[in-house]
């Protein structure tokens, strides 16, 4: 069973957080911190599988990680794993987003992190390997967010039109007006829409 | 209203979405708890909106702001509404941010139920896809038992998609309702056949996942496995497999035997390091669990150790590391084999990487020998000292201690050299096991009484440098070796040879800083050494000498008082009150020493950690039950002892209050006496021999020390333990000598040193004699100590609850909860959508069909029987078992049919019923598409009760149409009748508890009783139901056999080879013999059949002759003796009835006649 996936980059910013356990988000992020503490000061040419038993309370669980560039992918699993066989899983799942976001970089999972766990989903769920073949994962990513495209997407609608008028407080609004701006101020309003 | 609504527009289009956000947290470096604060302030306002798109944007954001670490579990509710948004876009979003803050606290997570249930079985895959992956983060044991059923049929789902996603989160359901197992297990196994090869690898990942926590539970799917290793190509099915092959092997070392030569083939031909790794592991596990009975395999481990010094050779760090890993495993049983790459694992130690280095020193913990104790721990002092990082080097320290120390320090030759091991080890700044070292110091010195001179000598001089070592005392761990140190030169102090300056080094000022603990302990232990300066000065008539060190007391005594450590102050109180009435007593010259040092007379034995839990209650006591009625609360509240101890003991003494009979208080005098002779804790003063353990000699049996004069007795400042590697060079080498010239005789005489040192030693070990004459005192354990060692267990493991019998029929309570009206609702009313979606189906089904029907040519051989029953109308063209011959005829029959039905009044759904059966644990036979249900089922017995069979039944629905109203009936012969409920006549059918959906299959069980199994039966059956479609419904029938062969009486039961042979050996039993001709098929593969068909187990098996074992429900024994000649086989059976034997024996011609 694999425990926990943590994405980090090189100053310990999370990038993509799955327990599969119930952890309070305290300790989540306790464990983060620790875990990049521990993987930090390990350099790249030194094994990538870390024992880390008081981390997550058990001596079961082992760290496997793989350094790309500026993201550390951390997968947390206990000895039903194969321990090469989760590093080639992490290579999988990279290529994937590599190929999910055509040459993925950070900023890639800094803005899309929903995107970002739906491809995972893809690959483990509840902590356990899905599927393995990066052609089967891309697939299903695809169909999905071709259903989302189908749909209208997330932000669909005329939004984000003006960013910086805001946080228009309802309950002030008759407040600040007079009765006769009522009327200029409804039909502006509604020339948003 | 309006208003609202323009409200809510507006806020669409102002509010940020995901990547606004994250850039607005990026462009706030300085004050991102405020920015964000302020965020979470504008998401609670979108929540707040009706639009679901606003919400569902809002619930997206939060998810990232949970990852940073902000608690969002306060907008679950809002969740579960994006969760049952109709557009899958929010759904998704909806989801996803469930399964990262949801769990068992969360309280609206019952509101879900519904709505899951509802994706789950909605038309879009992808809608099920999202909810069952939610779903295997958040569920919980209420949603699991509400939903096992519909995931259970999601198992069966046309997609493979879902099918794998359903097969996964199974094993989340079993984990929070264990119930559900069993029913759905049937299911599951079918799965690891499934032709999707994803959905095949979810069914290993989950069975691995259930063997590995109770592998017993599933040692009967080892020939399934053993199949899907053969034929497997994935590497991730395959590593499972073979990890699971692992975990299975302990239990059962046949299936080890049957393994090793395929994972070696694997070994030789995989490039792939992963399987190359996992096959190395899984034939260490083979061979562990051979290591008693077969010697034959050390090619197999040579070919694993040579296998895995390449790993550890590879530049490749990670393959370094897993070949420690595994090197560690080979260690246990082998441990020749690896100490002989010990130069490889030492360099190791050396290697840049400390996960490496900490394998290495797993690994060095195992190679140790007496021998090379000494090198390996000076190595490792090496490293100790270099060592970067306080972690490392704590580990280290424990190493040290450990390896030292394991096994009762069986390799510890020379305890003066391991004193100074200790004392080295203290010079350690900064490590968190000062504590550990301290325990060592005491055990060694309380149980090598030969060391305790040397002891003594060595904590003296650290209580004189106690400054070095407790300079930083509050970060500092190391000071607990004073706590040692104390105790052992107060306890210990006659050996003390200048116990003035010890004293005085313990009432030195400074010590009031050390922890309170330790300072309680100087207390009391500097009384012992006063008493025994005292005993010295008043012998040696120094009167003077006596009352100074009596004032130096006095004097110094008072800083201890001042403590703010209670246990301190209570006991430097109480012992300067003692001291100053001694004084009193000096200035009137009355010899005090005697009384005073019978203050500390007594020796203190070990007493083992479990001693106490092991103390059997004596019979008749109740330590729960009540002596008195308990008094008031009020009361009861201050009274409450504080310790366990002291309210036993109170407990004991009211108990005896009452009685005050003579007699019965002599008795109890004995009994008390008893007792305490048997208390652990009771210190006697001489104790008695019996009580130890029968190795080691009791106390006055220990020889006076002899002290080998070659070692110093006193090493001047602190101790270095180098001096003790040479030295021990040089005695080895003198001994060696002296040996030479009279071998014999020493020989004899280690025989008896050695005894307590159990097996593992080669020759040359056993040949270094110890530079003491150590006697390791034992810890005691009380008498007549219950062995059991059960506390080790712990009852809170959540994977407990699996350890379930998979093999026991299912009862009819163990049905997965459903929730009928909702079922019936969907799949009852025939709407248009229903059966467009079930037609779209169709197709992979037929695959699926065509796919088992080449699985079952190939696994004809392999497989358990499968009967074919014919149907009412044909059954003159009965054949029991020639299966090939009824494909031929049921295709033929159902091509009949449809010529003969398309005439009548169904069109598309024809009325073909074909029966079958065969074993549950196989895929159901291939059945004519036309076909509107299909049974099939295996007889089982139990050994429990004598005169019933279960047959478990498993229908399945091939039509389109709803199948409700099932009723299964049996036309009951004298010597077997279907138990029927109470009150019910011999002509009622049972009620099927279940309807089927299209499609869908489900299983049921019937109990069977018999008189006479010697005797194999067939029962005439009937299957009524009613058919519901669109057209109506219709009322059908389906007529069936059930055919209760000899072997499904038998049961599988393994033998041992002498209990066989008395069994042949008694002569009462019945013979007969069989001879077959023209088999083909290897011996191996024939004695498979017969166990697997017929239910036997092979005892013994030499060449091409074997010995077979089974026994009847009731009891019969049936013994075979199978030989193969060049094309036949003739089996000679034996067994307590001669009508069922030769029954048996037909129906084992029948099967071999097929091969």
């Amino acid at each position: 069973m694999i425990n926990a996936i943590l994405v980090f980059n090189n100053h310990g910013k999370p990038r993509l957080v799955r327990f599969y356990q119930h952890l309070a988000e305290e300790v989540q992020q306790q464990i983060i911190r620790e875990t990049f503490h521990l993987v930090l000061k390990r350099d790249d040419h030194i094994c990538n599988f870390l024992e880390c038993g008081s981390l997550f309370g058990g001596s079961d669980y082992k760290l496997i990680y793989r350094h790309y560039a500026t993201l550390y992918f951390v997968f947390c699993v206990d000895s039903s794993e194969s321990e090469l066989g989760i590093l080639d899983l992490i290579q999988v799942f990279v290529e994937t987003l590599d190929k999910c976001f055509e040459n993925v970089c950070e900023l890639d999972l800094i803005f899309h992190m929903d995107k970002v766990h739906h491809i995972l989903q893809e690959v483990v769920i509840g902590g356990m390997v899905l599927e393995t073949n990066m052609n089967e994962i891309v697939a299903q990513v695809e169909a999905q967010s071709k259903l989302e495209k189908a749909e209208g997407g997330l932000s669909a609608a005329p939004s984000r039109a003006v960013s910086a008028v805001k946080n228009i407080n309802l309950p002030e609004i008759p407040r600040n007006i007079n009765i006769g701006d009522i009327n200029i101020k409804v039909p502006n309003l509604s020339q948003f829409m | 209203m309006a208003l609202k609504m323009v409200k809510g527009s507006i806020d669409r289009m102002f509010d940020k979405n995901l990547q606004d956000l994250v850039r607005g947290i990026r462009n706030h470096k300085e004050d991102e708890a405020k920015y964000i604060s302020q965020c979470i302030d504008e998401i609670k306002q979108e929540l707040k909106q009706d639009n679901i798109a606003v919400k569902a944007n809002a619930v997206c954001k939060l998810t990232y702001l949970q990852m940073l670490g902000y608690d969002i579990s306060w907008a679950a509710f809002n969740i579960i509404e994006v969760m049952s948004a109709s557009k899958f876009t929010f759904k998704r979003i909806g989801y996803l941010a469930a399964s990262q803050c949801f769990h068992e606290g969360t309280d609206v997570i019952m509101l879900t139920t519904n709505q899951i249930r509802k994706d789950l079985s909605s038309p879009n895959q992808y809608d099920t896809g999202v909810a069952l992956t939610g779903l295997s983060c958040f569920v919980t044991p209420d949603l699991a038992r509400d939903l096992a059923n519909d995931i259970m049929t999601l198992m069966s789902h046309t997609k493979p998609y879902i099918r794998k996603k359903a097969v996964l989160i199974m094993y989340k359901v079993f984990l929070k309702y264990p119930e559900s197992l069993r029913p759905a297990f049937p299911r599951l196994k079918e799965k690891l056949e499934d032709p999707d090869p994803g959905v095949q690898s979810a069914a290993v990942n989950v069975i691995c996942e259930l063997a590995r926590r109770n592998p017993k539970n599933y040692l009967s799917l080892a020939p399934l496995f053993f199949k899907l290793m053969t034929s497997s190509t994935n590497n991730w099915v395959l590593i499972k497999i073979i990890k699971l092959f692992g975990a299975l092997t302990p239990l059962e070392p046949r299936l080890g035997k049957k393994l090793i030569e395929p994972l070696t083939n694997l070994i030789h031909s995989t490039s792939a390091m992963s399987l190359l790794y996992e096959c190395v592991n899984t034939v260490i596990a083979v061979l562990i669990s051979l290591s008693s009975g077969m010697p034959n395999h050390s090619a197999s481990i040579q070919l694993c150790v040579q296998k895995l010094r390449i790993l550890i050779e590879d530049s490749d760090q990670n393959l370094k590391y897993l070949g420690l890993l595994a090197m560690s495993k080979i260690l246990k049983t082998h441990p020749k084999s690896v100490q002989s790459h010990k130069d490889l694992i030492l360099q190791c130690l050396d290697d840049k990487d400390e996960s490496i280095r900490l394998r290495a020193l797993d690994l060095l913990y195992g190679m140790v020998s007496k021998k090379n104790l000494m090198e390996i721990v000076k190595k490792l002092m090496i490293h100790v000292d270099k060592a970067e990082g306080t972690t490392y080097r704590d580990e280290l320290l424990t190493k040290i201690i450990d390896i030292c120390s394991q096994s009762n320090y069986q390799y510890i030759t020379n305890f003066e050299w391991y004193i100074s091991i200790l004392v080295e080890l203290t010079r350690l700044e900064g490590t968190r096991h000062g504590h550990l070292i301290a325990a060592q110091m005491l055990d060694v010195a309380i149980r090598v009484k030969a060391i305790r001179k040397f002891a003594v000598s060595q904590m003296a001089m650290l209580l004189d440098n106690a400054h070095l070592i407790a300079s930083n005392t509050q970060r500092n761990g190391i000071c607990e070796v004073l706590y040692a140190a104390a105790w052992i030169c107060g306890e210990f102090s006659e050996h003390l040879e200048e116990a003035n300056q010890t004293l005085e080094a313990m009432l030195r000022p400074k010590v009031t800083t050390l922890p309170g603990h330790i300072q309680a302990v100087y207390v009391q232990n500097m009384v012992k050494l006063y008493a025994s300066i005292l005993q010295q000065k008043e012998r040696s008539g120094e009167k003077e000498g006596a009352q100074e060190i009596t004032q130096l007391m006095i004097e110094r005594l008072p800083q201890f008082v001042q403590s703010a450590d209670l246990e301190v102050q209570e006991r430097a109180s109480c012992i300067l009150q003692l001291i100053k009435y001694i004084q009193k007593l000096q200035i009137k010259e009355v010899p005090v020493a005697e009384e005073v040092i019978a203050l500390f007379a007594g020796e203190l034995n070990p007493v083992a950690p479990k001693a106490q839990k092991k103390v059997p209650v004596p019979e008749g006591l109740d330590l729960d039950a009540w002596i008195n009625e308990p008094p008031s609360d009020s009361e009861s509240e201050d009274e409450k002892p504080k310790t366990i101890f002291h309210d036993e003991e109170q407990r004991h003494s009211r108990h005896r209050q009452p009685e005050i009979d003579e007699e019965e208080l002599a008795r109890r005098r004995e009994a008390r006496k008893q007792e305490q002779a048997n208390n652990p804790f009771y210190i006697k003063s001489s104790p008695s021999p019996q009580k130890r353990y029968q190795d080691t000699p009791g106390v006055e049996h220990i020889p006076v020390v002899q002290i080998d004069l070659s070692v110093p007795l006193k090493v001047p400042g602190m101790p270095m333990s180098d001096q003790y590697v040479k030295l021990e060079e040089e005695r080895r080498h003198k001994q060696k000598l002296e040996k030479d010239k009279k071998k014999k005789k020493q020989k004899k005489e280690k025989r008896g040193k050695h005894h307590r040192h159990n097996s593992l030693h080669t020759e040359s070990e056993e040949d270094i004699a110890p530079a003491h004459h150590v006697d390791i005192i034992t810890e005691e354990m009380p008498e007549n100590a219950l062995p059991s060692d059960e506390d080790d267990k712990d009852p809170n493991d959540p994977y407990k609850a699996l350890d379930i019998d998979l093999d026991k029929p299912l009862a009819d309570s163990e049905k997965l909860p459903v929730q009928r009206h909702r079922n019936v609702e969907t799949l009852k009313s025939p709407d248009s959508e229903a059966p467009l979606v079930e037609k779209k189906s169709k197709k992979p089904k037929k695959k699926e069909k065509k796919h088992k029907e080449k699985e079952r040519e190939k696994g004809k051989k392999k497989e358990k029987e499968k009967k074919v029953v014919e149907e009412e109308e044909e059954k003159k063209k009965s054949s029991k078992h020639k299966k090939k011959k009824h494909k031929k005829e049921k295709d033929e029959k159902s091509k009949d049919k449809k010529k003969s039905k398309k005439k009548s009044h169904h069109s598309e759904e024809e009325t073909t019923e074909s029966v079958q059966n065969g074993t549950l644990d196989d895929e159901p036979l291939p059945v004519s598409s036309s076909a509107l249900a299909a049974l099939t089922y295996d007889i089982q017995g139990n050994l429990q009760n004598d005169s019933q069979v279960t047959v478990s039944v498993i229908f399945e629905n091939k039509s389109t149409s709803f199948l409700k109203s099932m009723e299964l009936n049996v036309l009951d012969s004298l010597n077997t009748k279907m138990l029927r409920p109470e009150g019910s006549s011999v002509h009622d059918g049972i009620p099927v508890p279940f309807q089927l959906p299209p499609g869908i299959s489900n299983e049921a069980q019937f109990v069977f009783t018999l008189q006479s199994i010697v005797m194999a039966q067939k029962l005439k059956g009937t299957l009524s139901f009613i058919v519901k479609n669109d057209e109506g419904s219709t009322h059908e029938k389906l007529d069936f056999k059930l055919h209760f062969s000899c072997a499904s009486y038998l049961i599988t039961t393994p033998c041992y080879s002498d209990a066989f042979a008395k069994l042949l050996e008694s002569g009462d039993l019945h013979m007969s013999s069989i001879k077959v001709d023209g088999i083909s098929i290897s011996f191996q593969h024939l004695l498979a059949k017969i166990c697997f068909h017929h239910h036997f187990s092979v005892v013994e098996r030499v060449d091409s002759c074997a010995s077979m074992y089974s026994r009847s429900i009731q009891g019969h024994h049936v013994c075979l003796l199978v030989k193969k000649g060049e094309n036949s086989v003739s089996i000679d059976g034996k067994c307590n009835d001669s009508t069922l034997l030769s029954n048996l024996l037909d129906e084992m011609k029948e099967t071999l006649s097929k091969c």
